[in-house]
């Protein structure tokens, strides 16, 4: 035994894999104790906001100031306020007024704003310009020179009597330090179509993802072992019986059956542990076949008959004869259960007949309504992109591990 | 070919011949018993085995009848395919019979359920041909002679009483339990793996043991040790051996009869005396002429 986990551990594809999934569960344990609360909150109003770390205004206004005179303060406003689309605008102005804009990088504010200021006529009427188009120059041109010229801004606040009163005024060299805003928040991706911190949602998820793996590949093996221990080392009736309802299994896609009782269940039903439960009694098949053709293969075994000539009950014979020879064999197909569960049940949710919507997120749950809320379409990358790579990473170190023991186990049935 | 004439003298020579060099020597013609006096310890009557239908089937064992004797050590001898395995299979009862009847101490053989399997196997015993895949890995040795001590009812006996016992059936084999406690089968060589299977039987005294092809895939040297003390065995528990082997000149040494068994039938058997220096059959004759000889070119002519 000791001398089995050397070896395993001397398998670099298991180690790898079994570091990553270590850290997967070191994640989704402490992180929620430094981190505590629902992680199903919706700390948004708006949907979608992208990672990053936010500061509340109405904490800055009343935040004590340092004034700060930085030489490239200004450009950089203007870097922030000039969007890729208003910088490819200008420049085809610039064109349209035939300017000779060789060698310009419109992402280059100093240069492009130089070109601006000397060429902008908001008399001029290019060829082909509608009025329309015309009037956004102008708006543009507005907004650019106000930020230019850095004026104030003054704060008011409505009293008690409902007076409006100047409570300050803010120049552009007011700098408040960050540490002394009441409010801040730091969300690492961002929030979702419903405004919940995506990363304590995909922690919580994984956690779920990862439960639901288990159980169904606790059920899948279980049911996968016993079937195939008993059809493979009785023979005759037994196997022709079990192997026909493994063959109906088989013969019908598990994913379709999965799909069916699903739906009937309904939503309702339909908790994590449900979802776990069904998955696990529909992937069994596999597990049994291949443990029935390993057991095949031992029941002749000289070891099998001095233990049936010894006298050996049935399950004793299985327990100790048979079982142990394919541990390693078992182990690994429950492992390879673990990870198809994982990935069922994001399939199944992505099709919307996951868990129920309510209790828990899962990695699909979160798959789902980042597609039902086009989250894919709208550029909101970080809705889906963390859950897919954190699925793929847990599949991928399950597959890993399985892969390593496979290499340490596989040359003989030892 | 070689002529009959020249079939007869190999088997004189065979006889001639001293038994391979080993550690004992006492593996020698005198340890013969006359058995036939004994009453029937196990018999059969047309067994036959055929595997498959329809196209496919295969008759293994075809209609065979014998009579062994109590305390007698019986060789089968015959080639690979013979259906000699298949045949101590049906006696160990580990395969069902197709058609006959196998009569155990002159009563029909009685395994139809699992309890009268049990009962029967109570008295049977066997070793393979293959030490190496004949142990648990997974047991320890203590484990796999306790197993013994406790099937024969030895299972409330104080700890110190079972290890006198386990000790008593190791130093039979020469073998030392106080070196073996705590090992593991495989971390034993191939011939003390045989030894240990034989004082599990030791410990075991069954009124049958089957052995397959023991020693074939023990070197020479030990080979002549584990047949000392597969003799030792039989003349301390009394039991009837079945030995099951190709190798006629070895059969010869040892057994008090030898069935020759070709394509899944008897086709001659006797004493060894008979059965080796006045061969009948064709293929008794073949098998004898087959055994190779040092210092003479090996005479392959006979092989089809």
């Amino acid at each position: 035994m000791k001398n089995t986990l050397r070896q395993v551990f001397h398998s670099s594809k298991f180690v790898a894999g079994f570091i990553i999934f270590v850290g997967i569960l070191l994640l989704i344990t402490f992180y929620p104790l430094f981190h505590p609360g629902n992680p199903l909150d919706m700390i948004g109003v708006g949907t979608f906001a992208e990672p990053g770390t936010y500061v509340s205004l109405y904490d800055s206004v009343g935040t004590d100031t340092e004034t700060l005179k930085l030489p490239d303060a200004a450009d950089k406003r203007l870097d922030a306020v000039l969007g890729k689309e208003d910088r490819i605008k200008m420049v085809a102005w610039l064109s349209a007024m035939e300017v000779d804009i060789e060698g310009l990088d419109y992402m280059d504010t100093e240069a492009l704003m130089d070109l601006w200021r000397a060429n902008y006529d908001d008399s001029a009427r290019p060829n082909g310009m509608t009025k329309a188009e015309r009037n956004y120059y102008k708006r543009l041109n507005e907004s650019l020179s106000s930020m230019g010229a850095g004026g104030q801004m003054k704060v008011f606040e409505n009293d008690a009597a409902g007076e409006e009163q100047q409570i300050a005024t803010i120049t552009p060299e007011d700098y408040v330090n960050v540490k002394n805003v009441a409010n801040t928040k730091t969300l690492v991706l961002g929030t979702d179509n419903f405004g919940r911190d995506v990363l304590k949602e995909m922690v919580s998820a994984t956690r779920t993802s990862i439960m639901i793996g288990l159980i169904a590949g606790v059920v899948a093996t279980a049911i996968g072992l016993l079937l195939g221990l008993l059809s493979g080392y009785m023979g005759g009736f037994v196997d022709d019986a079990i192997m026909f309802i493994t063959n109906l299994f088989t013969v019908v896609p598990s994913f379709i059956l999965l799909i069916l009782i699903s739906y009937s269940i309904g939503q309702e039903q339909r908790g994590a542990s449900v979802v776990a439960l069904v998955i696990g009694l529909t992937s069994w098949t596999w597990t049994c076949r291949s443990v029935r053709s390993q057991v095949i293969s031992l029941r002749n075994r000289d070891h099998v008959n001095l233990s049936k000539l010894s006298g050996h009950s049935l399950a004793r014979i299985l327990l100790t004869d048979i079982l142990p020879y394919i541990a390693s064999y078992v182990v690994m197909a429950f492992i390879l259960q673990v990870s198809s569960g994982i990935l069922s049940e994001a399939q199944l949710s992505l099709l919307g007949l996951g868990p129920k919507t309510t209790e828990v997120p899962t990695l699909g749950l979160m798959m789902n309504w980042a597609m039902l809320y086009s989250a894919h379409l709208n550029g909101s990358w970080w809705a889906y992109f963390p859950v897919i790579l954190m699925i793929t990473l847990i599949s991928f170190s399950l597959n890993l591990m399985n892969t390593g023991l496979d290499q340490v186990f596989n040359p003989t049935l030892r | 070919m070689k002529t009959e004439e020249e079939m007869n003298v190999r088997g004189q020579e065979i006889i001639s011949e001293a038994p391979a060099a080993g550690e004992s020597a006492t593996v020698s013609l005198d340890r013969r018993r006359d058995v036939s006096g004994n009453p029937m310890c196990i018999s059969g009557k047309g067994v036959t085995k055929i595997f498959g239908s329809g196209k496919k089937e295969n008759i293994a064992v075809n209609h065979v009848d014998f009579d062994f004797h109590e305390g007698e050590l019986v060789s089968i001898v015959g080639e690979s395919g013979s259906g000699k395995t298949t045949l101590s299979k049906m006696l160990l009862g580990l395969l069902p019979v197709t058609e006959g009847e196998i009569y155990f101490r002159g009563e029909k053989r009685d395994i139809s359920t699992t309890r009268k399997k049990k009962e029967y196997w109570k008295n049977i015993q066997a070793i393979f041909q293959d030490p190496f895949s004949s142990f648990n890995v997974f047991n320890k040795i203590d484990t796999v002679l306790l197993d013994c001590i406790n099937m024969t009812g030895g299972k409330n006996l104080p700890m110190e009483k079972k290890t006198e016992m386990m000790t008593e059936a190791c130093s039979f084999v020469n073998l030392k339990f106080a070196e073996l406690t705590n090992k593991y089968p495989f971390e034993l060589s191939g011939g003390q793996m045989q030894r240990l299977m034989i004082a599990r039987v030791f410990l075991l005294k069954p009124k049958i043991l089957l052995a397959d092809e023991p020693t074939s895939m023990i070197d020479a040297c030990s080979r002549a040790t584990i047949l000392d003390m597969l003799l030792n065995l039989r003349d301390e528990i009394g039991m009837t051996v079945i030995f099951i082997t190709h190798d006629i000149g070895l059969a010869y040494y040892i057994s008090d009869t030898v069935y020759i068994m070709e394509h899944g039938r008897f086709v001659e058997h006797g004493s060894a005396d008979e059965v080796i220096l006045t061969p009948k059959a064709e293929y008794t004759k073949r098998l004898i002429s087959d055994v190779p000889k040092i210092h003479e070119a090996w005479d392959l002519s006979t092989v089809e």
